[in-house]
C-alpha cells in the first residue's frame, strides 16, 4: 500500500470517528430545547455530553490538520471553494463551543436561552451541511484546470446534497436521542426514548432514499465495483434494526446500531471517492485524487510515524474518559455545566 | 475592495483576537496545577479552594481561546488557498502533530478535570490538570514550528517545478532555531500574563477585605513570584530572539528601530518621527550604541539599516520594496518594550510587598496592581503584530510574498471576504463582551461561590 493510500485511509478513519462521537452531541445539542423547559433537566442533558464534546470536536480539527499536511491540495480546494459553507460552519461551531462553557455560569433565563438556541443552532447547521459537503464531494463539483473551484455557494445546494444534508441531520439527531437514553434516567430517559421512536423512521426512510439517488446522481456504485454495495446496505440494516433494539429498552446496542450505520454511511462515501478526492463535474481529469493532491513522500512517511505511534495512545485515553463518565446523569448528579 | 487587504485584516483580527485568551491559558494553567499539587501534597483547603476559584476563571477564557482557534486552522485554506498549496507540505505538519498531540491531551484531560473531582483520587486528578497545562504549552510549541517556518525557513527544498516548498528534513524543522528563542518567549509570556491577571485579582481581593483572607494572600503571593519570574524570563527570551533576529530578519530590526543608514556603532532609538516615503527622521533622540549592544551585547558592531537592506534584497530578489511598514513595526516594538519595562517595575514593587508578607496597598499601589493586568495583553499583541508585519512583504520569507498566498479571486470574492470579515468582527465582539461579563462575574464572586 502506498504513503497516499494510508493517508487517505487514516482522514476516512478521522472522519469516521468524528461523525460517530460528534454526531452524538449534534443530536444531544438539536434535542436540548425539546427534551425539556425545566433549567434542571436542560443542565442534566447538557451535562450527558459536558465531559466529551470538546475532545469529540479535536477529531474535526486533527482531520482538518491532516488534509492539510497530507493533501495540501484537497484542503486549499475544499477550503476556499466551499467558502460560505465553512463560514456558516465556523459561526456554528463558535456559538456552540462557547454556548457549553457559558449558558450556565449565570442565572438569567434570557441568557441560558439565548445559549440554549447556540447550542441548538450551533449543532443543527453543522450536521446539515456536513452531509452537503460529502454527498458533493462525491456528485463533484466544478472544478478547473488548476484545481480552483468554480462555481458558487449555491452550487452546493443542490437537490442531492440537500437531500444528503437532512438524511445526516435526522441520523444525528437520533444517534443523539439513542445516546440520551442510554445517559439519561426518569422522565428525561422516557422523552429521549420517545424522540428516538419518533425520529427513526425518517431517518431510515431518508437513509434509504438518498442510497436510492446515489445511484443514479454519482458514480458510487460502479466505482466500488459491487452494486448497490455491500457497506450501504450494512448502513441501512443497522438502521433499520434500532427501532426493535429500542423496543426491547436495549438502548446499548440501539447506539452502536445508530454508531455503526454512521461509520458505515461514512466509509461508503470514502471508498466510493478512493482514490480521488474531490470529483471534478466539469471534467474527470480535473478531479483531485490522492496522488495529485499529496504531499512529498518524505512528509507523509514522518507524518505516517507520528500518526501510527499517537493515534492509538488518543483511542485509548479518549476511552479511558468514556469509562470513567459511564454511569447515567441525573438531576442529583454533580452538574457542571 | 481589495481581497489581499481584506484577506490579511481577517486574519490580523482573527490572530490578535485569538492570542487575547491564548496566553492566559498557557499561563494560568501551569499555575492551577501548581496550585493543586499544593493542595495534594499538603491536604490543605485552602489551595483546592484556590484550584477551583483560577479554574473557573481558566475554563471561561479557555472557551474562546479554543473556536478562535478553529477559525485559525481553516482560514488558511478559506483566505490563503495559494499559500496553503505553496507550504502544505511542510506547514501542514506541525498543525496536524499539534491536533493530534496536544489539542487531544488538552480537551480530553480538561473534560476529565472538570468532570472528576468526586471521580478520581486526588494525585490523579491533580495529574490530568497537569497534562492540560503540558498540552496547552505543547500546542503553543507546535505552532511556533508553523510559524517559525515562515519566519526562517529551514529543512526545505523547491520542487522541481519551483510550485511549492517540500520538506526535506523534519529535525530541521522542529530544531529551526527561531523556533527555540521564540518558543521560551512566548512561553513566558504566557507566565507573564497569567501572573499578572494572578496579582489584579488577588489585590483587588484583599483590598476590598474579603472573607478569603489567607487563600488570597497565598495567591498574592505565589502569584507575584510567578509574575516576577516570568518578566525576567520573557525579557531575557525576548533580548536572544532579538540577537537572532538581527541575523536572520535584520531588515525586521532595522524597521523596529527605524534605522535607515547601517551604523557601527549602531544607535538605539528612544523616540523618532519619521518620513517613511523619503526614509528620513523628522526628529528622533537616539542612544549611541545602544543597539549595537542589544544585537551583540557589546557596544560595538554593525547593524545594517533600511536603504541598504533594500538594495541587498533587490539585488538578491529582484525589484520591489522590501520594507515593511515601518511606523507599525517601530510602535509595535516600543508598546511591547514599553509594557515589559512597567511589568518589571510593577511585579518588582509587588515583590517587596509580598516577600515582607504585607498585603495592605495603599489606593495609589492598589490601582496600579490591578491595572497592570492590561500590560501583558499590550505586550503580546504588539509582539506578534511586530513579528508578522515585520516580515511583510513576505508571507513565507524569500520564498513567496503575502499578495502571491491568497486565494484567487476568481475562487473566494471580495464580497465574501468582506462578508466574512464582518460576521467574525461581529461575533468576536459578542463573544469578548460575554467573556468580560463572565470573568468580571467569577473573579468578583470570589472563592465560596466556586466552590
Amino acid at each position: 500500500m502506498d504513503l497516499q493510500t494510508l493517508w487517505f485511509i487514516l482522514i476516512t478513519v478521522l472522519f469516521t470517528g468524528f461523525f460517530f462521537l460528534e454526531g452524538f452531541d449534534y443530536g444531544v445539542g438539536i434535542l436540548l430545547p425539546f427534551m425539556s423547559k425545566d433549567d434542571l433537566e436542560r443542565r442534566t442533558v447538557i451535562n450527558t455530553i459536558g465531559p466529551f464534546w470538546d475532545a469529540n470536536e479535536v477529531w474535526l480539527i486533527t482531520a482538518g490538520g491532516a488534509m492539510f499536511a497530507a493533501f495540501p491540495e484537497w484542503y486549499a480546494t475544499l477550503f476556499s471553494g466551499f467558502y460560505v459553507a465553512l463560514l456558516l460552519m465556523l459561526a456554528a461551531l463558535i456559538f456552540r463551543g462557547v454556548a457549553f462553557e457559558f449558558r450556565s455560569k449565570h442565572d438569567n433565563p434570557a441568557w441560558r436561552n439565548f445559549w440554549d438556541w447556540s447550542i441548538f443552532f450551533g449543532s443543527a447547521i453543522p450536521a446539515v451541511l456536513w452531509g452537503v459537503a460529502l454527498s458533493n464531494f462525491i456528485r463533484g463539483v466544478p472544478i478547473d484546470e488548476s484545481m480552483n473551484y468554480a462555481g458558487g455557494f449555491f452550487n452546493l445546494l443542490n437537490p442531492y446534497a440537500l437531500l444528503c444534508g437532512i438524511t445526516s441531520f435526522f441520523i444525528f439527531t437520533l444517534h443523539g436521542a439513542v445516546f440520551l437514553t442510554l445517559k439519561t434516567t426518569g422522565t428525561l430517559h422516557a422523552k429521549a426514548m420517545g424522540f428516538a421512536k419518533i425520529i427513526w423512521g425518517p431517518a431510515t426512510l431518508l437513509s434509504f432514499l438518498f442510497m436510492i439517488y446515489t445511484s443514479t446522481e454519482t458514480d458510487l456504485y460502479q466505482h466500488l465495483g459491487i452494486n448497490p454495495g455491500v457497506i450501504p446496505v450494512f448502513s441501512v440494516l443497522a438502521l433499520l434494526s434500532v427501532i426493535f433494539m429500542l423496543k426491547k429498552n436495549a438502548s446499548g446496542w440501539a447506539f452502536a446500531m445508530t454508531g455503526a450505520a454512521i461509520a458505515f454511511s461514512t466509509i461508503t462515501i470514502f471508498t466510493g471517492l478512493y482514490p480521488r478526492v474531490l470529483v471534478s463535474s466539469l471534467k474527470p481529469e480535473w478531479s483531485l485524487t490522492i496522488y495529485n493532491a499529496s504531499s512529498s513522500s518524505y512528509t507523509l512517511g514522518i507524518m505516517s510515524i507520528i500518526a501510527l505511534i499517537f493515534v492509538p495512545i488518543v483511542l485509548i485515553y479518549q476511552g479511558w474518559s468514556y469509562w470513567i463518565f459511564r454511569s447515567r446523569v441525573t438531576k442529583d448528579s454533580e452538574l457542571e455545566y | 475592495m481589495d481581497t489581499l487587504l481584506l484577506a490579511r485584516l481577517q486574519f490580523a483580527i482573527t490572530s490578535v483576537f485569538h492570542f487575547f485568551f491564548v496566553p492566559l491559558t498557557l499561563g494560568l494553567s501551569l499555575f492551577i496545577a501548581l496550585l493543586e499539587t499544593a493542595y495534594v501534597k499538603t491536604g490543605d483547603e485552602k489551595f483546592k479552594k484556590l484550584t477551583k476559584f483560577w479554574g473557573n476563571l481558566f475554563l471561561i477564557n479557555f472557551a474562546v481561546g479554543v473556536v478562535t482557534g478553529i477559525v485559525m486552522e481553516f482560514q488558511f485554506g478559506m483566505n490563503w488557498s495559494e499559500y496553503s498549496r505553496f507550504v502544505g507540505d511542510i506547514f501542514g505538519v506541525p498543525l496536524a502533530i499539534e491536533a493530534l498531540l496536544a489539542f487531544f491531551i488538552e480537551s480530553t484531560f480538561l473534560g476529565i478535570w472538570v468532570f472528576g473531582w468526586n471521580k478520581l483520587p486526588k494525585t490523579l486528578h491533580a495529574a490530568c490538570f497537569w497534562l492540560v497545562a503540558i498540552g496547552s504549552n505543547l500546542s503553543a510549541l507546535w505552532i511556533l514550528v508553523a510559524n517559525s517556518f515562515m519566519q526562517s525557513p529551514v529543512g526545505f527544498k523547491m520542487a522541481a517545478d519551483g510550485s511549492r516548498a517540500e520538506m526535506t528534513d523534519f529535525a530541521a524543522l522542529l530544531f529551526n532555531p527561531y523556533v527555540w528563542k521564540q518558543f521560551p518567549h512566548v512561553l513566558a509570556g504566557g507566565v507573564v500574563t497569567g501572573g499578572f491577571l494572578i496579582i489584579a485579582i488577588s489585590s483587588w481581593h484583599l483590598i476590598r477585605g474579603t472573607n478569603e483572607r489567607s487563600a488570597f494572600e497565598a495567591a498574592m503571593k505565589y502569584g507575584t513570584i510567578y509574575a516576577f519570574i516570568g518578566t525576567l524570563l520573557v525579557t531575557l527570551a525576548g533580548h536572544t530572539q532579538m540577537q537572532d533576529l538581527i541575523k536572520t530578519q535584520p531588515m525586521k530590526v532595522a524597521a523596529a528601530e527605524a534605522l535607515w543608514e547601517t551604523e557601527n556603532p549602531a544607535s538605539f532609538s528612544l523616540f523618532t518621527v519619521g518620513n517613511e516615503k523619503e526614509l528620513k527622521d523628522v526628529f528622533a533622540i537616539r542612544i549611541p550604541g545602544m543597539l549595537s549592544f542589544l544585537a551583540y551585547n557589546s557596544f560595538e558592531g554593525e547593524v545594517k539599516g533600511i536603504k541598504d537592506l533594500q538594495k541587498e534584497y533587490e539585488q538578491q530578489y529582484g525589484p520591489g520594496s522590501y520594507i515593511p511598514s515601518i511606523i507599525t513595526a517601530y510602535w509595535s516594538f516600543r508598546f511591547m518594550v514599553g509594557a515589559g519595562t512597567l511589568m518589571l517595575l510593577v511585579s518588582f514593587l509587588a515583590l517587596i510587598k509580598v516577600l515582607k508578607e504585607n498585603y495592605t496597598f495603599s489606593p495609589f499601589l492598589g490601582a496600579l496592581l490591578f491595572w497592570s493586568f492590561l500590560l501583558p495583553y499590550i505586550a503580546n499583541s504588539s509582539g506578534w503584530i511586530l513579528a508578522e508585519m515585520g516580515r511583510q512583504p513576505w508571507i513565507v520569507f524569500g520564498l513567496l510574498k503575502t499578495e502571491a498566498g491568497v486565494s484567487p479571486a476568481s475562487v473566494v470574492s471580495s464580497g465574501e471576504l468582506l462578508l466574512s470579515l464582518v460576521l467574525f468582527t461581529l461575533i468576536y465582539g459578542i463573544l469578548a463582551l460575554a467573556d468580560l461579563f463572565l470573568l468580571k462575574k467569577y473573579a468578583a464572586a470570589g472563592i465560596e461561590a466556586a466552590e
